[in-house]
């Protein structure tokens, strides 16, 4: 127990794993047809350059993807659930900002 | 604002029944969970367990395929062979880094399955004696596989469904290059045939096992089920394999190595005879006809990875000098 939650902290706080299995990469898979760049999962890797060859290798074995990114784990910064109410509550009181809102007389098409 | 790997979860004991209560209301809701998340130590453990061990039996899984790839009859089983072997070990990858969202390094996972200390699936451990095994393993473990794996594409916990997805969508061509094995054995020459037969004679109960213990017996399958990480129990799914196996069988003329076999017509499901529990148990403690060996060749596999391992890094790290000797320029 002591030792999963000292697990969990310093995986948390750090931005590289503190073991020799190299840094966890973030990956992001475009598929053809111009879709965003979607998340995909992640690899381990020594550097940027492998990372993307991880990643091609793992994620696009079958046309999945016309172009990859990856990305440190620990660069990268999220709302946490937490944030969750607040951080998004904006948009909820703005109904005016959906065509919903706008009434037209009936048997219009706009 | 936290970097988003991994979750976020403090470990209290005891947890708060309002936050537990919460989270089992969001399961029900049909939400899904996701790393970084609030959810009960007991989920997370849960999770670990059953994800970790599944990684390990799809890397587990390459080696009793391994075995054939020099040896496939023809250039074309050799490419496809090998194409599944290399999506064992992807679908390995998937699964540990979903396992890693939990909280865990991947380094502690392998070493515990190099350790003999974490578990894989037994049915590894059965040795693949004829070339016909390998279209028997498709066939029936991964089709055993897929029945499971489609039901995990649904599970609360968000990573562990996303990888399921994915490898759901790969493992159907393992499926159909195993029964294209079998099909072309059973139309073959007699010899051929025998092969296929004995390959099916001896993989159709291990594959069974595969969904795991009788309901009754299943220490971990309410809480799983309650979580919503499993939607239908062991025999749900082991019935549900029966029945699209039983007719693939008999489509090539195989005959299913069991004298009970039955149709039942008022519920449409076909019907087994006793399943050998001693058997399964045996094998999952470690004494099955491979289980030494499987870990041996692994273990071997990781060390005589060793010196890829060091070159890539030192290769890194002169790449990194270089760069640096550039900008300083």
């Amino acid at each position: 127990m002591a030792n999963e939650s000292t697990t969990q902290g310093s995986r948390a706080d750090a931005a590289e794993p503190r073991d020799s299995q190299w840094p966890l990469w973030e990956v992001f898979v475009q598929p053809p047809g111009g879709d965003p760049h979607e998340h995909a999962g992640s690899v381990h890797a020594v550097d940027a350059e492998s990372a993307l060859q991880n990643a091609r290798d793992v994620y696009a074995r079958r046309g999945e993807a016309v172009s990859i990114w990856v990305v440190r784990s620990g660069q990268i910064t999220a709302s946490t659930p937490e944030d969750m109410g607040p951080f998004f509550d904006p948009g909820n009181d703005k109904p005016y900002r959906h065509p919903q809102f706008y009434k037209i007389p009936r048997g219009i098409k706009v | 604002m936290t970097p988003i790997q991994p979750q976020q979860t403090p470990v209290s004991s005891p947890e708060d029944p309002e936050r537990v209560a919460a989270f089992e209301a969001r399961i029900a809701a049909g939400e899904t969970i996701e790393p970084k998340d609030w959810m009960p130590e007991r989920y997370r453990r849960q999770l670990v367990r059953m994800m970790s061990q599944h990684a390990h039996s799809e890397i587990v899984g390459m080696l009793p395929e391994g075995n054939w790839i020099t040896r496939a009859p023809s250039l074309r089983r050799k490419m496809s062979l090998l194409a599944k072997v290399q999506d064992e070990a992807g679908h390995g990858l998937y699964i540990y880094c979903g396992t890693e969202t939990l909280g865990v390094d991947r380094q502690e996972l392998i070493e515990q399955l190099l350790t003999g200390t974490a578990k894989y699936s037994s049915i590894f451990n059965y040795p693949t004696l004829s070339w016909a095994d390998i279209g028997a393993i498709g066939w029936l473990v991964d089709g055993a596989a897929i029945v499971n794996q489609t039901m995990l594409a649904k599970a609360s916990y968000g990573p562990y469904a996303r990888a399921m997805v994915r490898i759901c969508k790969e493992e159907n061509f393992h499926k159909r290059q195993g029964y294209e094995i079998m099909v072309t054995l059973a139309a073959g020459t007699p010899a051929q045939r025998r092969m296929a037969q004995d390959a099916l004679d001896r993989w159709w109960w291990p594959s069974l096992m595969m969904f795991g213990p009788h309901d009754g017996q299943s220490s971990n399958s309410d809480e799983l089920m309650r979580w919503g990480v499993k939607r239908k129990s062991n025999d749900e799914l082991r019935q549900r394999f029966i029945n699209l196996t039983v007719a693939q069988a008999k489509a090539i003329d195989l005959v299913i190595p069991d004298p009970q076999l039955g149709f039942d017509e008022t519920t449409q499901d076909w019907r087994i005879g006793p399943i050998d529990w001693d058997e399964f148990w045996r094998v999952v403690k470690g004494n099955g006809p491979c289980n030494q060996e499987r870990l041996a060749a692994r273990r071997d596999a990781h060390a005589d990875g060793e010196w890829v391992r060091v070159a890539a890094a030192a290769y890194a790290a002169k790449q990194a000098k270089i760069d640096s000797a550039f900008e300083a320029a």
